[in-house]
């Protein structure tokens, strides 16, 4: 998927029917030993093929609940979510296997997949030549800084050769410089791969930064305060000025459904 | 994409592709191995000295007669005795006999003690019924088990195995256990995005996670089987069951040798420590280095 030629990613998504993602009328509530809470409440969303979506809200927005949810890692209470395949999911911790090096790492998800054992060595170095690490095959986790890293585990998740990337938070640990960069590769990564992206984050010049559609939640329970459309060109650098105009327009909403927390 | 941007695109991805490689060279921990020489002088220097000293001491105390010859004998007694069991040609074979009973006994334990790790590990069941007895059975003394061992089998090898085994099973499984609760959940949850579950998740994942675990059993395991068995050899000694380190010892007691005795305790320790250190230190070196667990100091 990860290096398809725009013709085969052109010929993807005209056979996909529908969204990437449907998210239906979907309610989630935890038992816990004050009963039963609330934590997503009634939240309807599509991911168009192709699509980058970023989901913004402060802490108790259930902005990893839901994607947990549209991962198949969790059931809803209430509603439905449809995917096309088994989506890819990238965590805030790289979650790399320790026992495996870089290119291991990749074809343990091809090898899941089941893609034959001939081919597997040949994919993963391209898919790490993807994110340009193409030296880093017989690297070990540990050997590789927290960039890297991600690199690796977004190559894993390209491995996964799904339509739909769901990314937690996956450039939050990271240093300011390093996060940049991410960003600009992740924009030519989704770029080049056509693929629908669900990405989430509390960072809101992230989500300017990154998406064609921005999501705030409001927190306790998450329900889809407002939405979005970017409209600024790709690529962008999250010091452009249009960047920041929308920012401030979307940080007040924020602060605003946040402020209504401390009001009762 | 027009064909207008393609130049300016190939410019602002090289100008990337540069950054990105400036900022891997930048970011990227150098691990090297530590020199042979540094390795001789931290880790095997202090320990010959401690030994150096002990029977320094040893040697002391024998000179200064605190106890008669037949209580404490001399280092050179011991040496002497050493000596001669190597020129009748008997030290190794001794040796052998306690280490293959030893060493088979551990591989028949790491058969059973694995599946059953596993299964205590990961069917609820199984652990609610007979997990608490597998962490008690550790703590008691595979000694107790000779006797049983003796009167439903009979003064055998069978009988060694079967009180090897009921001593470093639960120790492997244990381990695993152990191993496997300590598991990242992160692990599991990245595993199951991929596609491991069930048996595949077990194989790829829970098992590769927990052998650090796992290997801390094994060495666990050997500590048992190598004392289950010395308690064995020397509890249930008979001309049958050939001379292994356990009757040397017994046969020092009854003869009043105590060079005997001495050389004996010596061999059995020397022995525990060497599998230790040329079989399961370095595995376990192994295991955690790859994975960048091994502290540098």
């Amino acid at each position: 998927m990860a290096t398809l030629t725009k013709d085969q990613a052109e010929d993807r998504t005209t056979t996909t029917a529908g969204p990437a993602a449907r998210i239906e009328h979907v309610s989630k509530s935890f038992t816990g030993p004050a009963g039963g809470q609330l934590v997503l409440d009634d939240i309807s969303l599509d991911v168009a093929p192709g699509e980058f979506v970023t989901l913004l809200g402060a802490s108790g927005c259930g902005k990893s609940t839901l994607l947990n949810l549209v991962a198949g890692l969790d059931r809803p209470s209430a509603g439905a979510i449809t995917t096309q395949g088994r989506p890819a999911l990238m965590f805030q911790e790289h979650a790399l296997f320790p026992w495996l090096t870089a290119g291991k790492n990749i074809e343990l998800a091809l090898r899941l997949r089941g893609v034959a054992k001939a081919e597997r060595r040949p994919e993963a170095e391209r898919l790490l030549d993807l994110v340009r690490l193409s030296g880093a095959y017989g690297k070990r986790v540990h050997e590789l800084s927290g960039g890297m890293r991600q690199r690796v585990a977004l190559a894993r998740a390209l491995a996964q050769d799904s339509q739909l990337l769901l990314m937690d938070e996956p450039f939050a640990a990271l240093d300011a410089i390093t996060r940049d960069v991410l960003h600009d590769e992740l924009t030519r990564i989704w770029r080049e791969t056509r693929l629908s992206v669900l990405f989430v984050t509390h960072n809101v010049r992230e989500a300017v930064r990154l998406a064609e559609r921005v999501v705030l939640l409001s927190s306790r329970p998450g329900r889809i305060a407002r939405e979005w459309t970017v409209g600024i060109e790709q690529p962008r650098r999250i010091e452009d000025a249009a960047v920041a105009e929308l920012s401030i327009e979307i940080t007040e909403e924020l602060r605003g459904e946040i402020r209504r927390h401390g009001q009762h | 994409m027009a064909s207008t941007d393609t130049a300016a695109k190939g410019a602002e991805s090289d100008d990337l592709a540069g950054l990105e490689a400036g900022l891997d060279a930048l970011d990227t921990v150098q691990s090297h191995r530590t020199p042979v020489s540094e390795v001789l002088l931290k880790k095997v220097l202090p320990p010959l000295v401690a030994v150096a000293l002990v029977v320094a001491v040893w040697q002391f105390l024998v000179w200064a007669e605190v106890t008669d010859e037949g209580s404490l004998p001399a280092p050179s007694a011991v040496w002497d005795s050493v000596s001669d069991l190597w020129l009748q040609g008997t030290l190794l074979e001794v040796v052998w006999t306690s280490v293959s009973r030893g060493l088979l006994g551990f591989l028949l334990a790491l058969a059973i003690g694995t599946p059953l790790g596993l299964l205590v590990a990961r069917v609820k069941f199984v652990r609610a019924a007979i997990g608490p007895i597998l962490s008690g059975l550790q703590s008691l003394p595979s000694v107790a088990w000779v006797p049983p061992a003796v009167i439903w089998l009979g003064l055998n090898n069978q009988m060694m195995y079967a009180v090897i085994l009921l001593g470093a099973v639960p120790s492997i499984a244990n381990g695993l256990v152990s191993g496997v609760d300590q598991v990242p959940p992160l692990f599991l949850r990245a595993g199951r995005t991929l596609g491991a579950t069930g048996l595949k998740g077990t194989w790829h994942i829970v098992m590769p996670a927990a052998l650090p675990g796992y290997v801390a059993g094994l060495k666990q395991g050997w500590a048992f089987s190598w004392r289950s068995l010395m308690a064995a050899e020397i509890i249930a000694s008979s001309p049958d069951l050939g001379l292994g380190l356990g009757q040397l010892l017994e046969n020092g007691r009854n003869n009043s040798d105590m060079p005997g005795v001495f050389l004996a305790i010596l061999l059995i320790l020397t022995v525990g420590i060497a599998i230790d250190l040329l079989l399961f230190s370095p595995l376990e070196r192994a295991v955690l280095r790859g994975r960048g667990l091994l502290v540098k100091s």
